[in-house]
């Protein structure tokens, strides 16, 4: 501990006001208060004002925890999360035994490793490409606005073969604007554009992509980041200029709502 | 997970509603950051140290979380004038009440706002939250100074809309 003779410093009165002092330098400081009332005087406010914050505050410490936040709740759809992506990879393997079987397997004998399939990485960069090109556009960013919601999914629906529908963001702050076909690497692609209340805009990009069902990839360019993976023979993309660990739980978000969608019919 | 983990978890979970409903200002938007801060503790659960200490490093990940959520965000002010939920909302035109800390609080940086709150609010020793705002240990006690002038200069001086346009 500190010398209770050393002279009284800064750092001890914050220590008094917080209370956190042994005795004797806490009396040590009580002595030199009472020599200098203009210190005593701030010293004093400041001590109040912590207790004042402290009381404001305790109400919401006291508050029952919400069922949302309990770990059980939290732990339970994580594991449902997790059994998801199983399920994914699972599909993935599937695949690759398929593959495997069907002969495609043996010109890789001498490979070092498979080549990795392009595919979401192309659905990534149409995308981003669709993304810079109309997230900057003010007088037109979409093509039909989300006030015709239903309009609008029907007629994306019907040109992308694949029911659509817009997933809910507004727990992420995000709001439908609208959206816009576009021709993309296979045919149609869809963009579906949100925004926030302090003007930053997200796209989720759809296009049909006959590729094997993957996880989540993530690709940065520039200042635009993206989200992209496939699932049942469509490619997904989320993009936003933000960082990754703010897209990732909007992606999930979107992947889970997507997936308790009505599904198309699942061919061979 | 284990039945211990879960419950040493929960157990933090009131004062960190009580850390993200102070700096947030909003309860819904609170509680999404506890959320998330919890269910990236759930996730990164088996990569932490585990000399490390929970409450410190659940601080930290919120408070990362809010960092870079909303203080990236330049247009602080503009979110706060739409902060609607909040009990009290700090709009900028409205005086400051006397003794209104907690709008007090909200005119200073983040930094110096979480200081004063682990500190002052939730108790933690000077190095862990030293360690939370991932500061050198020998300069909290000049920041939390700095803080607390600053917090009693706009309490006694109630010059909100002043300081908001200097901020």
């Amino acid at each position: 501990m500190r010398d209770a003779h050393a002279p009284i410093g800064e750092d001890d009165l914050q220590a008094f006001i917080d209370q956190r002092l042994d005795d004797p330098r806490r009396a040590a400081v009580e002595a030199y208060l009472a020599e200098h009332p203009e210190v005593a005087k701030r010293v004093e406010a400041e001590r109040r004002q912590r207790d004042m914050l402290r009381d404001l505050l305790q109400p919401k410490f006291d508050e029952p925890i919400p069922a949302h936040l309990r770990i059980d709740t939290l732990a339970a759809a994580r594991r449902e999360r997790r059994r998801g992506r199983w399920q994914t990879a699972a599909a993935a393997c599937v695949m690759f035994v398929v593959g495997a079987g069907s002969g495609w397997f043996a010109a890789m004998d001498a490979r070092p490793g498979p080549t990795p399939r392009p595919m979401p990485m192309a659905v990534a960069d149409e995308a981003t490409l669709a993304y810079s090109t109309f997230v900057g556009e003010v007088m037109h960013p979409v093509e039909v606005r989300a006030d015709d919601q239903s309009h609008l999914m029907t007629w994306l629906s019907k040109r992308l073969d694949h029911p659509m529908s817009a997933p809910d963001l507004s727990g992420y702050g995000f709001r439908l604007m609208g959206g816009r076909l576009l021709p993309g690497g296979s045919g149609a692609a869809a963009q579906l554009m949100y925004d926030d209340d302090h003007g930053n805009r997200l796209t989720l990009y759809v296009e049909a992509a006959h590729g094997e069902t993957t996880a989540f990839r993530f690709a940065q360019d520039r200042d635009m980041a993206t989200f992209v993976w496939i699932d049942k023979g469509m490619g997904f993309a989320v993009t936003a200029k933000t960082g990754r660990d703010t897209l990732l739980p909007i992606a999930e978000a979107v992947y889970r709502q997507l997936d308790t969608a009505p599904a198309p019919a699942r061919s061979g | 997970m284990d039945d211990d983990l879960g419950s040493r978890l929960e157990q933090q979970i009131p004062a960190l509603r009580r850390y993200a409903f102070a700096l947030a200002r909003n309860s819904a938007e609170a509680d999404d950051l506890v959320q998330d801060c919890l269910e990236r503790a759930l996730s990164r659960w088996s990569l932490r140290r585990a000399d490390g200490d929970l409450r410190a490093w659940l601080f930290a990940i919120l408070r990362n979380q809010f960092v870079n959520a909303y203080h990236r965000n330049k247009r602080r002010g503009i979110q706060v004038a739409e902060d609607v939920n909040a009990a009290s909302p700090a709009g900028q035109d409205r005086a400051l009440e006397l003794g209104d800390a907690l709008a007090a609080l909200d005119l200073l940086p983040e930094d110096q706002k979480s200081l004063l709150l682990l500190v002052g609010v939730e108790d933690f020793s000077y190095a862990e939250a030293a360690q939370v705002l991932g500061i050198p240990e020998g300069t909290v006690m000049s920041r939390l100074s700095r803080a607390r002038k600053r917090l009693r200069e706009i309490l006694e001086s109630g010059r909100v809309p002043l300081l908001r346009r200097v901020k």
